[in-house]
């Protein structure tokens, strides 16, 4: 039988997301050194409700930029040709920063190494963080999130959707079976 | 309808030596054909004498004409007796050699016209094909000299000052391609020349591979002002056009090369209304590497002599008389060879299934070569036998030497 | 895509697409470390039958940005020179597993016949009179990152434009992006057939929005497309009073190599309205777009 369950609504995403910012400016002393990545797709307006967030707790204007990993990714011969999305620097760089990447779901933390690849053709961050929304298990690689908005022990048949407002209308995950 | 034969030689019913029924078949006087290239001496890996004496009978063709541009040149006695023999020691068809005009094809000074003439091989059509006899003193000076043995000038009219380095015609195509064109032009304006020529010394005229609209109006109004001009179409240029250039594949370059759908709509009408006399072959064949490469690079050229009948076929119906006159009579006519199916002619003939459709494939073909720009098509008509004075070369589609 | 043959072969949302990409290379090509791992372990062949040291660099450098490995294959000094066969040659590079060709070749459709005999993707550099891609898509890029667009601008294309692959590739690909594209030169130069076409360059260089000059080879004179020099810089040339007649906001542009002082004055050349250093910078991040797009998904 096929199913498809909200594991997040709109609220809780909203919620998770007031922790994830609290969590950030707890654990780097008041962020005064953070900048905001977010991978592209869904990290970009995740990184940017970060940012306003962190605003509206501390009056904090936390520069944001943008990473596309395609271009770094280690299955690209796997699959058709990608459509390659935009990266955007934050402003100021990320040398000497502490950048904090922001994706909505952690899986097998290869878009994480992608994106740590690409951090360093980019710049010397001074430290890097992992901010994700889900993180749904079944690692392949040594890489942890230093903040998690929710942990969703999933079978690795399984498909975890995330739907934001700014892309998707609407916010919420849910946990699908294999289509 | 049943063809009766004895010695070599069409007789009545009741003088039969030899009786062979037609029943289901069309019965056609073997076909001649005014053009073919059959490569050899020079050129043996990718024609000789005899694997194009096996196309030319597949065919139904009982006589080709052999152009001069061998290596060497056919334009010494020497060079076109030997054609000559080898077209008999295949013994499939009646090789008649074709003489070059000068020397060497080098359009400078006149090849041994007589000489070739009262050769063996008794030569009477003179062409460079391949070449124009651009010089118009030389063309007259050519026209006028066969007069004495009732020759014939066969002219490839191509103006060369307008077609150096040329690859396709001069069009639309020709431009989105980046191929330099051949201008219609160059080849109506050496036909013009060629029939007031013609006319001025009251010589023939025969106009080899006529391509464009132009070209047909022109030989039109020569005949009409009585001019003695004969000309031929080549298969391809009743049915392909220019736009067959797009994939870049040298199968379909071809001097004149391919044109537009009005020029050959053009050339059909021609045909239909006698203006052009004849279909001619073109038949030349390119070895693998002369067409297997870049555009430029490669010959130009196509065979031609297993898929005539099939293309006119396709292109004009089942229009049996038509045929018979453009593709056996008219050639023979010109050629002063001999062709018909009356009583008391060579029992030449070949024998055509014209519900029988086939599929053309490079590698089945009798021709060494490759070059067909038909691969592939679905045609109709299918030679089943073709009699060479009353010998088969041709049973059940199978070759017989 | 499998091949880049034609401009032609591109539609606006596949060109537009190109464009895009380019466009983040070309902020990779800003960087400091100006690498991308995206091709590792692609093999990028360069078969150039004609000297061409800027295009070719210009591949090379888009290439190993990509971090592909590049074999540069000149056809001079090599078995091409003692006469083996384009179909000969793919076969060797067949066999040393080139994933991509990068052709340019004096034969035009050579990249297309070259296509038939490889199981890579084929890229034309340049085939004889027939096209260049890659050079009317960054022409296109350097148009769109000058201008803001190029749908609705109007291209003066000027000079040798049948002889030009240049100008065949953009005539498609601009117009296909929604410009409209006039062919500017005396008629002895300038085809019909691929489009619109004036003989009057100061009529055609007053609402101009971009001026894409061409290189007009001197040996044309000698197979009289234009009686000499000086009349042809007279009537086809662009010179600074040219310039002041061009609509204030116009640019000029050459594909390179110039003849100054033929159809274009070192002081257009040089002013601040010529975009002909940037379009060899483009050069790279478009190219560097193309082989992302011809090799970086399942071969």
């Amino acid at each position: 039988m096929p199913y498809s369950k909200i594991v997040l609504t709109d609220a809780d995403v909203q919620r998770v997301v007031d922790r994830i910012a609290h969590q950030i400016l707890e654990k780097t002393h008041g962020a005064q050194d953070v900048v905001l990545l977010g991978i592209a797709t869904r990290g970009v307006p995740l990184s940017r409700r970060l940012a306003e967030r962190i605003r509206t707790f501390e009056n904090l204007s936390l520069p944001v930029g943008t990473l596309d990993i395609t271009l770094y990714r280690d299955d690209l011969r796997q699959k058709a040709v990608r459509a390659v999305g935009r990266t955007e620097e934050p402003a100021g760089g990320i040398d000497q920063r502490r950048v904090v990447l922001v994706d909505d779901v952690l899986f097998s933390g290869r878009t994480i190494r992608a994106a740590l690849d690409a951090l360093s053709d980019l710049g010397r961050p001074s430290a890097v963080q992992l901010a994700v929304l889900v993180d749904r298990g079944h690692r392949q690689l040594p890489i942890r999130a230093d903040y998690v908005g929710k942990n969703i022990p999933t079978a690795l048949s399984e498909q975890v959707k995330v739907r934001l407002a700014e892309i998707d209308g609407v916010d919420e995950v849910r946990l699908e079976s294999a289509a | 309808m049943k063809i009766y034969i004895r010695d070599g030689v069409l007789v009545s019913k009741e003088d039969a030596a030899q009786t062979i029924d037609t029943e289901g078949l069309v019965a056609l006087p073997g076909l001649v054909d005014l053009h073919t290239h059959l490569r050899e001496p020079g050129r043996e890996d990718a024609e000789t004498v005899l694997t194009g004496s096996r196309a030319a009978a597949l065919g139904g063709y009982t006589a080709v004409c052999a152009m001069a541009n061998t290596s060497p040149v056919a334009d010494t006695a020497g060079v076109v007796e030997q054609v000559y023999r080898l077209g008999q020691e295949a013994g499939l068809v009646d090789v008649q050699p074709i003489g070059a005009v000068t020397a060497g094809l080098r359009g400078e000074r006149l090849a041994e016209l007589g000489a070739m003439a009262d050769s063996a091989a008794r030569v009477r059509i003179f062409s460079d094909d391949g070449h124009c006899v651009y010089d118009p003193r030389l063309m007259r000076r050519a026209l006028e000299y066969v007069k004495a043995f009732d020759g014939v000038i066969a002219q490839h009219a191509e103006e060369p000052r307008l077609t150096e380095g040329a690859q396709m015609h001069e069009g639309d195509v020709s431009q989105k391609l980046g191929l330099t064109g051949w201008p219609a032009v160059a080849e109506e304006s050496i036909i013009a020349r060629d029939v007031l020529l013609a006319a001025h010394v009251g010589a023939r005229l025969h106009v080899c591979h006529v391509s464009t609209a132009g070209s047909v109006e022109i030989i039109r109004q020569a005949k009409q002002r009585g001019i003695r001009v004969t000309a031929e179409v080549t298969p391809h240029h009743l049915l392909l056009t220019h736009e067959r250039a797009g994939s870049y594949d040298p199968v379909y370059k071809v001097n004149p090369p391919l044109r537009t759908t009005r020029d050959v709509e053009a050339l059909r009408e021609g045909l239909r209304d006698g203006t052009i006399d004849i279909v001619a072959t073109d038949h030349a064949p390119h070895a693998m590497e002369d067409k297997e490469c870049e555009w430029a690079y490669a010959r130009p050229g196509m065979l031609g002599l297993e898929t005539a009948l099939s293309i006119v076929l396709d292109v004009f119906g089942e229009d049996w008389e038509l045929i018979k006159d453009r593709m056996s009579l008219a050639p023979a006519r010109i050629a002063g060879l001999t062709a018909g199916l009356e009583v008391g002619k060579p029992a030449s003939f070949t024998l055509v299934d014209p519900s029988a459709r086939w599929s053309v494939t490079p590698s089945e073909l009798a021709s060494l070569s490759n070059n067909t720009p038909y691969a592939g098509m679905t045609l109709p008509g299918r030679v089943v036998h073709t009699y060479l004075r009353g010998v088969p070369t041709v049973l059940d589609g199978k070759v017989q030497k | 895509m499998k091949h880049l043959l034609s401009a032609g072969d591109l539609d606006a949302p596949a060109a537009t697409e190109i464009l895009d990409i380019a466009a983040e290379m070309a902020a990779v090509s800003g960087r400091e470390i100006k690498k991308l791992p995206t091709l590792r372990g692609r093999t990028v062949v360069n078969l150039f039958y004609e000297d061409s040291t800027r295009t070719r660099i210009s591949f090379e450098a888009a290439a190993k940005r990509l971090s592909a490995d590049v074999i540069n294959f000149s056809a001079k000094g090599s078995s091409v020179a003692k006469g083996e066969s384009l179909k000969d040659t793919a076969w060797t590079l067949q066999a040393m597993g080139a994933d991509a060709v990068v052709i340019r070749h004096p034969a035009s459709g050579a990249p297309h016949r070259l296509a038939n005999w490889v199981a890579g993707s084929v890229l034309n550099a340049g085939d004889g009179t027939h096209e260049h891609p890659t050079q009317a898509l960054l022409d296109a890029y350097t148009i769109r990152a000058r201008m803001g667009r190029i749908d609705g601008l109007h291209v003066a294309i000027v000079g040798d434009v049948l002889h030009s692959r240049v100008a065949r590739s953009n005539c498609l690909l601009l117009r296909t992006l929604g410009a409209k594209v006039t062919l500017v030169g005396p008629p002895t130069l300038v085809p019909v057939e691929l489009g619109e076409v004036s003989y009057d360059f100061d009529e055609v260089l007053k609402d101009a929005d971009v001026v894409m000059m061409l290189r007009v080879q001197r040996e044309r004179m000698n197979d009289s497309y234009f009686p000499t020099e000086r009349e042809y810089s007279r009537r086809y040339g662009l010179d600074g009073a040219r310039l002041r007649r061009m609509p204030g906001h116009a640019i000029v542009m050459h594909p390179g190599p110039m003849n100054r002082g033929m159809e274009i004055t070192p002081e257009v050349a040089d002013s601040p309205r010529s975009t002909i250093v940037e379009q060899v910078t483009n050069g790279v991040s478009v190219r560097m777009a193309c082989l992302y797009l011809l090799l970086g998904g399942k071969s």
